[in-house]
């Protein structure tokens, strides 16, 4: 029995991936980080700031993505998420941006706790990639 | 008469103008090309994201408490318009169409006694309504800056719209946009996005789903989200009825200024060979009399 599922990644722009040779994914949910393998039981929750890894037949891919939605159902798992960025395809550059945004971003002082806590998780997240 | 000098400008002029057209014509083919591919790529996104929500609005447990985005704020009174136009003009109907759906929409809730309020994407619908409407507008937002319709703009509108309604400045809230058929044919079309209309339950499955965290915290971080998705999908759907429009209008104005060229070279050339005939007959006859 082969134990690969598919999994389809999109923004609001486009399809950004889509591979049916998936054993397993890992993704940042909200309440932890969250293993998901062949047959697993539907389920929806959002994601936080982190890592996405796939692994496939293929190899392992790993994506760094700021929010989002998951779904898994009937072994299709979805990901819906505005901001996503390859590991392998993202500059230094672009990473210090995205540190400095969130970095701005909590030290406003109107900020809300959850928003607070979203913008530090990003930047913790981001200072390990770096 | 318009005299030989006259019709040989005018000649020129149309000339001049039907180069533009023509040219308008194949820049809006080459973005309607873009606008097209983005319009069906941004479908996936859309489309999942209503059938997450229509599965967890299914799957709440505690109906009265549910999100005030999904379920309204109790009440129908005063109603939210939001128009999406372009920010350009020479684009057929394109803009005419959705402000006479908007118009007739104001009319209908000006019937019914409700209150209106109105938000205008794009400039042109701005320019518009605010000779009729100019009291109702709130607020008018133009991205005349961006090049294409993108996620963080779209975002931007829908953080407003949910802004004024925790504000409770209204209660209902309507878009109006451009639906993309096919180059000719753009529906213009009025959606509403609160609450959430979660009539349309035809792909509705039994599958139940384990919710991490619960219903209520997801649908809470849901809807704003999905508020934004859908006036992006506006954008974009408005984006490419846009090029279309604009592209059989300037295909239209192409075909009437050759037809003009036309009619007016062989005016031309009618006057000229009337004024050679006049000359020969004015030598001839001048020779005779001698």
């Amino acid at each position: 029995m082969s134990e690969e599922f598919k999994i389809e990644i999109v923004n609001p722009e486009k399809s950004f991936l889509s591979k049916d040779d998936v054993t397993e994914v890992i993704v940042p949910a909200f309440e932890g980080e969250m293993g998901i393998l062949k047959d697993h039981i539907s389920i929806i929750s959002f994601l936080k700031p982190g890592i996405i890894t796939i692994f496939s037949k293929s190899g392992e891919d790993k994506f760094y993505v700021e929010d989002g939605i998951v779904e898994f159902k009937s072994n299709n798992l979805s990901v819906l998420t505005s901001s996503i960025f390859n590991l392998k395809e993202i500059e230094k550059s672009k990473l210090q941006d995205l540190i400095k945004i969130a970095e701005e971003e909590s030290n406003k002082p109107e900020i809300s706790d959850q928003s607070k806590y979203l913008a530090d998780q990003k930047i913790e997240v981001l200072k390990t990639l770096n | 008469m318009a005299s030989l000098d006259d019709l040989k400008k005018r000649i020129t002029s149309v000339k001049s103008t039907q180069k533009i057209t023509k040219a308008m014509k194949m820049v809006a083919a080459a973005k309607l090309k873009r606008a097209q591919e983005s319009a069906e790529k941004g479908r996936p996104y859309s489309e999942k994201m209503n059938n997450v929500i229509l599965n967890l609005s299914n799957g709440i447990s505690d109906k009265d408490n549910a999100p005030k985005l999904l379920s309204g704020s109790g009440k129908e009174q005063i109603h939210l318009c939001v128009v999406m136009t372009s920010d350009r003009g020479l684009c057929g109907g394109f803009n005419a169409n959705i402000i006479k759906k908007a118009k007739s929409h104001f009319a209908k809730l000006a019937r019914e006694g409700k209150e209106l309020k109105i938000v205008t994407v794009g400039s042109k619908g701005n320019d518009q309504l605010k000779r009729a409407y100019g009291d109702k507008i709130i607020e008018n937002i133009s991205f005349k800056n961006s090049k294409n319709a993108n996620y963080f703009d779209a975002d931007k509108v829908g953080k407003i719209i949910i802004e004024k309604f925790e504000k409770e400045e209204f209660d209902i809230c309507t878009i109006f946009y451009n639906q993309f058929k096919n180059v000719i044919t753009q529906i213009p079309q009025a959606q509403q996005i609160i609450p959430l209309n979660t009539v349309d339950d035809e792909n509705k499955s039994d599958e139940t789903y384990e919710f991490e965290p619960d219903e209520d915290e997801i649908l809470n971080n849901l809807l704003p989200k999905n508020i934004s998705t859908q006036i992006f999908k506006a954008m974009l759907e408005n984006s490419a009825s846009e090029q279309g429009a604009r592209m059989s209008a300037m295909d239209n104005a192409t075909r009437n200024a050759g037809e003009m060229v036309d009619k007016l070279t062989i005016e031309y050339n009618r006057s000229r060979q009337a004024a050679i005939t006049k000359e020969l007959i004015e030598i001839i006859s001048g020779a005779e009399s001698l």
